[in-house]
């Protein structure tokens, strides 16, 4: 049944179904309601759960990882200067190879001091070693967060649910929680296989000389890209229980004969799919969905694009010196294929700036233009810029 | 579908005005969005927060650039540059004001209504908080949604004694102004 609810509060509300044991959170800005609302319910006595404040972003991570080294399912969540600020933990909890689920609302980075939303927090952490899982609305976001339990806990890799931040987590909108049975069905209590114990005891994260350290790298690469198979599966067995997708780990709407699609990550896809109504293009128009950043999907994506004659990525981030991130990855993937499509790069809705329904017609303009530029920044406004800065 | 935009000051409760509206469009059946757009996050500075009710999923998640309807929870913001942008032709406003109707409608050039919220409250309430006198009001002008739906989701947010004063609020708020003045066509 379709609720009203903010997605903090359902976001909270769905780790509180996964039956988290302990969860760690430095509860300031950048912060969201998630943690408030988990600490409500806990207080209330409605989680049974250790909830642990802690004393920075950095401890947050920290503790998790102690905890779900001890056995137990943890939970904590993030955004912006906090992601920062765990970035070394983060590598340490991949490397690791601990279960950890956390929520990433995803906002900008300071320096200029921003709170809005845009991607560049999780970007980068890109290479830490985690599943990055981007969700497009807040009913994406709950059952993905179910389902990052099971991924996390069957592959021993953390997993990251991206949000956007306000776009998606100061939101209301109608959202299904789904019952304490369906969630219990789909996840059985977590055992972890390298449990600490101290009748037997185990040393991880130690010293690896030059003899080891690539194939401890090789094995968690190999690791991250056999992840594929669970996160396709965890959607698969999710849907027979709770009647909904999130796209595996990516999906692809539209005509069929289309020769164009809008490559997106995160919640800009809706604006879109509406923008398609109401400014209805010229010629026949896919949107692919992005879900999974980390693994990178190169043949799914392969195979979604191998009809195509121009694929225009659309993020929410920057790479400062290069241009795109995502885009970049999609280039090279689909210059595997035989006649790989164009791809065109742009970057827009930095630090909260809006995306209006119009970015539609303004990104399939640039298809007719000759562009000498691989990447751009779609909605900058040069005016407010002195001329040497454009 | 419709798209209303909501204009305040920190500490009015903007965004709760804005949720309670979209809540209660769920109360019947019907879909809503709320959203605020913080600015500085403090009190008294302007702040905005978008809803859109319709009859089937939302799916935009773009700023309310040309709303159907402003609520104004300060007339002092009517000074401020940008607040009645982007209105719908057609568009109505409604603004805790002390100012008669006939005054602001003039004042403005577009069709106004007033509504003096912030006393109401502070003689029910005790608290100069405008938000849910205003969509009382909101609600009896457009009839969009019930007063009964109000009353649903006020009770899912409030208890005690802060629900029941809320409770007489809207319900004194409602008979303030012409029922059906505004109902779409």
């Amino acid at each position: 049944m379709l609720q009203a609810l903010e997605g903090s509060q359902a976001i909270a509300q769905a780790v509180a179904l996964c039956r988290p044991q302990v969860i760690a959170a430095y509860p300031i800005t950048p912060q969201t309601h998630i943690v408030e609302n988990i600490s409500k319910l806990v207080a209330d006595g409605k989680l049974q759960c250790e909830f642990i404040s802690v004393e920075s972003e950095f401890s947050a991570a920290s503790v998790v990882l102690g905890a779900a080294l001890a056995g137990s399912r943890t939970y904590t969540a993030t955004a912006s200067q906090g992601i920062l600020l765990m970035a070394e933990v983060l590598f340490n909890i991949a490397g690791m190879r601990v279960p950890i689920v956390m929520t990433c609302a995803n906002r900008a980075v300071s320096s200029p001091l921003s709170i809005w939303n845009d991607q560049q927090d999780s970007m980068a952490v890109r290479d830490a070693g985690w599943i990055q899982l981007y969700c497009a609305d807040n009913q994406e976001a709950v059952d993905t967060t179910i389902q990052a339990y099971r991924i996390a806990e069957r592959t021993e890799l953390p997993v990251m649910v991206c949000m956007d931040g306000f776009t998606l987590t100061h939101t209301l909108e109608g959202i299904d929680i789904p019952t304490q049975k369906q969630a219990d069905t789909f996840l059985p209590p977590y055992e972890f296989s390298r449990t600490l114990n101290p009748r037997d005891p185990l040393s991880l994260g130690t010293l690896v000389t030059p003899d080891y350290y690539t194939e401890a790298r090789h094995s968690h690469h190999q690791a991250l890209l056999n992840a594929q198979a669970e996160i396709v599966s965890a959607d698969q067995d999710w849907f027979a229980i709770s009647g909904r997708k999130c796209g595996g780990l990516l999906s692809v709407e539209g005509p069929e004969q289309a020769k164009t699609a809008i490559l997106t990550i995160g919640s800009v896809l809706g604006t879109l799919r509406e923008a398609l109504e109401e400014f209805p293009p010229g010629q026949p128009v896919k949107l692919i969905k992005l879900r999974s950043f980390r693994p990178f999907p190169a043949e799914t994506l392969k195979a979604a694009c191998k009809e195509l004659d121009d694929v225009i990525v659309l993020e929410r981030a920057l790479s400062p010196g290069s241009g795109g991130i995502i885009g970049l990855e999609v280039l090279a993937a689909l210059s595997e294929l035989p006649k790989p499509p164009r791809v065109h790069n742009f970057a827009a809705g930095l630090g909260g700036r809006d995306i209006p329904l119009e970015i539609l017609p303004t990104l399939l303009s640039t298809l007719n233009e000759p562009s000498d530029k691989r990447f751009k920044i779609i909605d900058v406004e040069l005016e407010k810029l002195p001329e040497e800065d454009r | 579908m419709i798209e209303i935009r909501i204009h305040g000051r920190g500490g009015q409760g903007n965004v709760v005005a804005a949720y309670l509206l979209a809540m209660a469009a769920f109360e019947e059946n019907r879909y809503g969005q709320a959203f605020p757009n913080f600015g500085a996050e403090r009190r008294g500075a302007p702040v905005m927060a978008f809803v859109r009710i319709a009859d089937s999923p939302i799916q935009r998640r773009n700023q309310v650039r040309h709303p159907a309807f402003l609520i104004i929870q300060d007339q002092a913001l009517l000074q401020v540059p940008g607040v009645t942008d982007g209105l719908l032709p057609g568009g109505k406003i409604l603004v805790n004001s002390r100012q008669s109707s006939a005054e602001l409608s003039e004042q403005l050039g577009k069709e106004a209504v007033a509504l003096q919220a912030t006393a109401l409250a502070k003689k029910i309430l005790g608290r100069p908080v405008p938000n849910t006198a205003l969509l009382a009001a909101f609600f009896t002008l457009t009839n969009m949604l019930s007063q009964d739906s109000l009353a649903l989701v006020l009770n899912k947010r409030f208890k005690g004694e802060v629900l029941e004063k809320n409770l007489q609020l809207i319900q004194q708020a409602a008979g303030l102004v012409p029922a059906g003045l505004w109902k779409e066509a």
